[in-house]
């Protein structure tokens, strides 16, 4: 039920915000098409934990702030490398465990570490996630786990 | 007052311009698909989220600050899919042409 009016309420703050007019005719169009939407998901079986994870709400704010300084701090690392060359990257792969137990907690490393330029997640499996990484120390930075750390905490 | 934000909003135009030029030059230089793929992540991640900002100064509080925020929403919640997507199918076809030459050494 919750999961229901968390989507309820999402499609309509996007149908408000990319309509712009009020009145009472387009707004009850707008009524009219989040409800059948919101029927179609509910027989396509997606309106649950997965697609609206909103118990994850209160911990997100912090994570996503961790999150930016990351993306900021990695991009700033590998514009330097663009710009002085070659010689300054030493690519590889390596297969680290995932210890999220679940998919909505491994997702979300993988789609941290593919934010994070300089790593890339190539394949994800129930334990394990192979990436790739523009430097060794890229690859040692994920491997001291203080992301999957906080993603941890966030499930 | 709208002076400064005119400022600001230039000085993070002109990084975001730069980021994507950085990221540009990193596709063109580094050796292979993946190295590439890291350099165009500059160009989605940190170039994208500097150039919708400073278009946000710009548009002021109104309808266009909001679809702004949902452009950088969704630009950041599919950019990694994508390039996991990318990355994935590198990986299997390489898989792929190994075992082709192994096949073809036996």
């Amino acid at each position: 039920m919750k999961h229901t009016f968390s989507i309820s309420a999402l499609l309509a703050i996007i149908w408000l915000a990319n309509s712009g007019h009020y009145s009472g005719l387009l707004l009850a169009f707008g009524a009219a098409s989040v409800a059948l939407v919101v029927w179609i998901c509910h027989r396509m079986d997606v309106v649950d934990h997965e697609s609206q994870p909103i118990h994850l709400t209160r911990h997100l704010p912090r994570y996503y702030a961790w999150l930016t300084i990351q993306i900021i701090a990695s991009n700033i690392d590998v514009v330097k490398r663009i710009w002085s060359g070659n010689s300054t990257i030493s690519p590889g792969m390596r297969r680290f465990p995932v210890n999220q137990k679940t998919d909505i907690g491994r997702v979300i490393y993988a789609n941290s570490i593919n934010l994070t330029p300089g790593t890339i997640a190539i394949e994800l499996t129930d334990n394990e996630v192979l990436v790739h990484g523009l430097t060794q120390s890229n690859l040692d930075d994920l491997d001291a786990g203080s992301m999957s750390c906080r993603v941890d905490k966030l499930e | 007052m709208s002076n400064l934000l005119e400022i600001i909003s230039g000085i993070l135009l002109l990084l975001g311009s730069g980021l994507i030029f950085t990221g540009a030059l990193g596709v063109l230089r580094f050796p292979d698909i993946y190295s590439r793929m890291h350099a165009a992540g500059v160009t989605e991640t940190l170039a994208t989220s500097l150039l919708l900002s400073g278009l946000m100064l710009l548009a002021g509080w109104s309808l266009v600050l909001l679809k702004l925020i949902m452009i950088l929403l969704f630009i950041l919640f599919t950019s990694p899919t994508a390039s996991h997507a990318l990355a994935k199918a590198v990986w299997r076809h390489q898989q792929h042409e190994t075992l082709r030459e192994k096949s073809h050494d036996a």
